[in-house]
């Protein structure tokens, strides 16, 4: 290119400028999307959670059909219900407390099956009311799988027991293997399967899929994925973490007398 | 080179296919096309950012220093990404899930930079824009063929609507597990470079 020599300057100058213009557009259009962005993830959040309880309908607005549930905050080692005002639970990030000093606590690598290395104190619950009595709750668990980390939902009946449904709402596992988790068909094999024993013990397990075993067992076996081990070895530990004695197995123990509507 | 328009549009479809003549832009081309919905929404992502940047970079290339010329096309393109991501998330937010990390990666992606350093520098900004549209077409092109096969035979649909029962799905279709590993569309890409190539010969590399 035959052009005069450029000043020295002019480089510095010219990506001032552009860099300047780029940022403002940059800022704005985050600035400007956010309140649509963060209500598209609380849609979706509202809506696993409605698939988790078998409640969700594609033609009914998602706030409409999340009328009959009320979240709570739960104190996972005491298994109480967290009264504070300060906190609001519709904002309030579950995620994050984990990862915060107060908020959250690191798991003893001995304890962690799940893989997550840091717990929230505070757990959000959602109790699906029907009328005036409660119907089921749907509790959020997670843990790793074979490439990340899966999050999901569990819906319990109100016997504190019995599972209802269950819904993935992120993970990043292989697409037609372990990605199978987010089958809805996969899914249905969760209901009615037993979370604890008569001896009240945590007997809930995803196995191998075809496994024989004997009714009894069958109660409290979920079919896993063909095809994907590790993932199905990954949600077998979340599902022990989450409802044994570090996970929502206290909160049961609180309500147990007389079940939800205690 | 004095092409019309039309040319321009046209010739990067197939003459002179980014991915498939120049070989650009391989790696979103292996990653979304495990799906027909997700490599349409990348590819609409990719014509428009390598249109855009390519009208941008072309409105201002007399002032833009030879010395930071890169710096520069990047910033531009970079800004057009996050852009569209972010209107991504907020109205397609599904979608914006599942392509999650590689709408970023657009940024990296060669065929929009190529087309910025070797078009759109030293061509008026009407024909950069259409170099742009074109090239993203051809991008399109190669991304929705690879998608076809892979989507159809590894998970047994078209744009999710379900053609083969598979077995997961209580039908009879055992899925071909390898095609929905990003791996097989190396295999895919490379099959078609030798068909499009066979077709026609000039493309062939000389010996």
């Amino acid at each position: 290119m035959a052009k005069a020599k450029e000043h020295p300057l002019k480089p510095f100058y010219s990506v001032l400028v552009l860099a300047f213009a780029c940022s403002a557009l940059v800022a704005a259009a985050a600035v400007g999307l956010k309140p649509y962005q963060d209500e598209n993830k609380s849609l979706d959040q509202k809506k696993n959670i409605l698939t988790a309880a078998g409640l969700f309908q594609q033609d009914v607005s998602v706030d409409e059909q999340f009328g009959t549930i009320e979240a709570r905050l739960v104190d996972l080692s005491s298994g109480n219900f967290v009264e504070d005002a300060n906190i609001d639970l519709t904002t309030y990030d579950q995620l994050g407390a984990a990862k915060d000093q107060d908020n959250g606590r690191e798991i003893d690598p001995a304890t962690d099956i799940a893989g997550i290395k840091r717990q929230e104190k505070y757990s959000l619950v959602y109790l699906v009311k029907d009328g005036d009595r409660f119907d089921q709750v749907v509790l959020p668990i997670r843990g790793k799988g074979l490439w990340s980390t899966m999050y999901g939902y569990v819906a319990i009946d109100a016997n504190l027991n019995t599972i209802r449904g269950v819904s993935f709402y992120e993970h990043g596992e292989t697409p037609g293997l372990g990605g199978e988790i987010a089958n809805p068909r996969w899914q249905k094999g969760w209901q009615d399967k037993d979370l604890y024993d008569q001896n009240n013990e945590l007997a809930v397990s995803v196995v191998k899929s075809g496994t024989q075993s004997s009714p009894e067992e069958q109660a409290h076996q979920i079919d896993g994925l063909s095809g994907a081990t590790i993932t199905t070895q990954g949600v077998d530990s979340m599902m022990q973490f989450w409802f044994g004695d570090h996970g929502f197995k206290p909160f049961f123990e609180q309500l147990k007398n007389g079940g939800l509507n205690g | 080179m004095a092409e019309s328009n039309k040319e321009l549009l046209v010739r990067s479809v197939f003459k002179r296919n980014p991915i498939a003549l120049l070989v650009l832009g391989i790696c979103s081309a292996l990653a979304v096309t495990g799906q027909m919905s997700t490599a349409l929404v990348m590819s609409i992502c990719v014509t428009l950012v390598t249109a855009f940047s390519s009208l941008t970079i072309s409105i201002v290339r007399y002032q833009i220093p030879n010395t930071v010329r890169i710096g520069l096309q990047i910033l531009v393109i970079a800004t057009l990404v996050i852009l569209v991501d972010q209107i991504l998330q907020a109205f397609y937010y599904e979608l914006s899930k599942q392509l999650s990390i590689f709408v970023g990666l657009i940024i990296t992606n060669c065929i929009v930079m190529g087309r910025a350093e070797g078009f759109a520098m030293s061509n008026p900004p009407i024909p950069s824009f259409i170099d742009g549209i074109g090239n993203g077409l051809g991008y399109s092109f190669i991304l929705m063929s690879v998608a076809l096969v892979r989507e159809l035979f590894g998970s047994g649909s078209i744009f999710g609507y379900e053609i083969l029962a598979t077995v997961n799905n209580g039908g009879w279709y055992v899925p071909n597990g390898m095609l929905v590993l990003p791996a097989s569309g190396f295999f895919l890409i490379a099959l078609l470079i030798w068909l499009i190539r066979t077709y026609d010969p000039e493309q062939q590399e000389s010996q």
